[in-house]
């Protein structure tokens, strides 16, 4: 176990933990590697599938957005294996508080893919139902969710069970209060969180070293909350260490903090442009630390990935793109009058009002009109 | 019926819906062993323990945020906010999450916290300590707002908030924690008046003077002098701020023709603005004048030796009332 470097007193490991190095060659990593004794080649096979289809989900999705089909998205090229090393950790009734850019993390919870859509085309504000899936819905609030992961591992607590809340956070995200409220109260009650930040080096176009001085992870134990640093690019080292958090809030350990150094290879969302803030050498040094290249070469060293799987990964990638365009460019929209619904859990007097107002404003248009505004346009 | 302060009903009220449901916890500062500054709180973690009243560290985003993580897992957090002017570092959380996270999630997940703030000013305290925030909540959608003034509301409505699965902002008047009443703790919620309704406190013929909260007395005294000067005021206490209860106001004003609406918070875009506005369009053509507003000042809240200055007091309201009644008033001759 890791406790003695878990220790409130005990700085983080300067280096990254791996287990599988840049080159796809084996890492030797005393810390991580007990808890990936059981991951086999058909389990690595399995990451790397996840890896390829969310890809491929991200490269759709933008697609779909340069095609005017979907407002705005948010890539997550280059983060393929904390987003799966890291959910692929979990148990189904561990609780999930995640930013908007874990769509692979929804993805392999069991979203379905028009659903993830919707919110990125307009349609909904969210695309599953939280309870569903164990997922909240997308935080776009930066460092909101942690604070909702943090009250929701206090209520496990209450309820003594042993499972866990994650909170996805990026970079940027600890720098905000929310963030630094949230450690506090994690460690003041203990609670079984795992704070998962994805340190993709841009907080849109500000640099992780205007976030902070020190390495991101060396803020947890000021806070009394163990922490490491994990090659973010490195699925099975992501994994490893998800499971190391998550052995600790599940066996009491209290609240745990890990920062996946990994590198957003895209743009923080489409509407940015990443060639006026970042320069090419530093892109093309992370493409040689693509994850997919580097798991790939892994099980091809080792005489596991022939052609005929890589042919499979590639069908069922298309298979997920053709789902998801046809679920979204299908989607219908919603009704006008669904504006009005869940505001409230019960009446409300005054929204009462306008909506029984705007009800009578569209009534006063022909009935045929009425009807399709009412039932959703389906353009 | 049994004699109770304000403190004590709001107590008596966390107590009864703490009994009755162990998913409802309280969260604040000082909560706990020392019974909340205001002793709202008093011996409630010795009887119900330390995991359902919470003393939290001093961070307001934290006591919000945290109770919307206990919410998503089926809790009814009861959060304190200490003062009034306390609760700016928690309005994200309240404004962008409490107040949306169930018309985002379609109906999924519900935030059935509520929000208990001491407001309002009028106990001589220092700054940040006396402010009416109260607003900012208002116009916030997905939240209900309650203002209470006696000791019975206090009791019936916060665990009618509790009960709700809605969000609610429970803003408690500290210049009245100490006043009493009787208090029926015996009191069935499901024959109680709702939560939302609008409620007269006094008759009246002549005027329809309107308020919440800590003026809700003031009002009351203000009604009992105007009589002894043969002008009847109808005092309404709004209760719930959103929803407004508009109807009781609806017919108070087709009766007297008359609309005054009093509070201590600031007047631009405050409630005032608001029933004045809503009352002028229902009964436009009931009214015999222009409604007044008779209001706190469009300044941060001053030092206390002036805040009597600042506070609408019963001289003042009575001044509002002979502006809508066309009597000699303190703007007599002024245009506009």
């Amino acid at each position: 176990m890791l406790e003695e470097t878990a220790s409130p007193e005990t700085s983080p490991q300067p280096g990254i933990h791996q287990l599988i190095g840049a080159d796809g060659t084996s890492v030797v990593d005393e810390l991580l590697a007990p808890f990936v004794t059981d991951v086999d080649d058909d389990q690595l096979l399995e990451l790397l599938s996840d890896m390829v289809v969310i890809r491929r989900i991200d490269a759709e999705a933008t697609a779909l957005q340069r095609q005017g089909q979907l407002a705005l998205w948010p890539p997550m090229l280059g983060q393929e294996a904390a987003q799966i090393g890291s959910v692929r950790a979990l148990e189904d009734d561990d609780f999930i508080f995640p930013t908007y850019r874990e769509n692979g993390v929804a993805y392999c919870r069991g979203a379905k893919l028009a659903g993830i859509m919707s919110t990125w085309r307009g349609s909904a504000n969210t695309g599953w139902d939280p309870y569903e899936f164990n997922m909240a819905t997308p935080q776009i609030i930066i460092g909101a969710q942690t604070l909702h992961a943090t009250g929701y591992a206090m209520g496990l607590t209450m309820d003594g069970k042993e499972s866990l809340a994650i909170a996805y956070l990026g970079d940027g995200a600890t720098s905000q209060g929310d963030v630094h409220e949230s450690m506090v109260f994690a460690a003041s009650f203990q609670a079984p969180v795992v704070f998962f930040c994805q340190n993709n080096h841009w907080a849109i176009s500000e640099p992780v070293g205007l976030q902070s001085h020190v390495p991101l992870a060396g803020r947890a134990p000021g806070y009394g909350i163990p922490s490491l640093r994990v090659d973010g690019n490195d699925v099975l080292a992501v994994l490893a260490a998800t499971r190391w958090a998550a052995t600790r809030a599940r066996s009491g350990g209290g609240p745990s903090f890990i920062e996946a150094v990994t590198y957003r290879m895209g743009a923080h969302t489409t509407a940015d442009d990443p060639t006026r803030y970042r320069g090419v050498t530093e892109l093309e040094e992370w493409r040689g630390k693509d994850p997919i290249a580097r798991l790939r070469a892994f099980l091809q060293g080792r005489g596991k990935l022939d052609a005929g799987q890589e042919a499979a990964l590639e069908a069922k990638a298309d298979a997920v793109a053709a789902e998801l365009r046809a679920g979204c460019i299908n989607m219908p929209d919603p009704a006008p009058m669904s504006i009005f619904d869940n505001v409230y859990t019960s009446g409300h007097a005054i929204l009462d009002r306008q909506r029984d107002h705007y009800e009578r404003y569209l009534a006063s248009f022909s009935g045929t009109e009425v009807d399709a505004l009412a039932e959703g346009n389906r353009s | 019926m049994t004699t109770l302060t304000l403190t004590q009903a709001i107590n008596a009220g966390l107590r009864k819906a703490m009994e009755e449901d162990p998913k409802v916890v309280l969260l604040g500062e000082d909560i706990g062993t020392l019974g909340g500054v205001f002793r709202v709180t008093d011996g409630l973690m010795k009887d119900f323990g330390s995991h359902r009243v919470i003393d939290t560290p001093l961070a307001e985003s934290a006591i919000i945020g945290t109770a919307v993580g206990l919410a998503y897992r089926g809790f009814r957090p009861v959060c304190e906010i200490q003062f009034d002017g306390f609760i700016y570092p928690g309005f994200d959380q309240i404004v962008s999450q409490v107040a949306k996270l169930h018309m985002r999630t379609h109906g999924q997940v519900r935030m059935p916290l509520t929000i208990r703030v001491p407001f309002g000013g009028g106990i001589g305290s220092p700054e940040h300590h006396s402010e009416s925030p109260e607003g900012y909540f208002v116009h916030t959608s997905g939240l209900r707002v309650i203002s209470v003034s006696n000791p019975q509301d206090a009791y019936t409505m916060l665990r009618q908030a509790i009960a709700s699965d809605d969000p609610v902002l429970f803003f408690e008047p500290k210049r009245r924690y100490h006043a009493k009443g009787e208090v029926d703790l015996e009191l069935d919620l499901s024959r109680a008046p709702a939560m939302g309704a609008a409620r007269i406190v006094a008759s009246g013929t002549d005027v329809t003077l309107v308020t919440y909260g800590p003026l809700v007395a003031t009002a009351l005294d203000a009604a009992k002098a105007a009589f002894d000067d043969g002008v009847s005021i109808e005092v309404i206490d709004l209760r719930s701020l959103s929803p407004i209860d508009y109807g009781p106001l609806e017919e108070s004003v087709r009766r007297t023709g008359r609309l005054v609406v009093t509070h201590e918070a600031g007047e631009t875009l405050g409630l005032g603005a608001e029933i004045v506005a809503a009352v002028t369009e229902r009964c436009f053509n009931y009214l015999e004048a222009a409604p007044v507003r008779v209001t706190g000042f469009d300044i941060p809240y001053p030092p206390s030796k002036l805040e009597k200055h600042h506070l609408p007091d019963l001289d003042r309201m009575l001044d509002g009332v002979d502006r809508a009644l066309g009597r000699p008033n303190s703007l007599s001759g002024l245009e506009g």
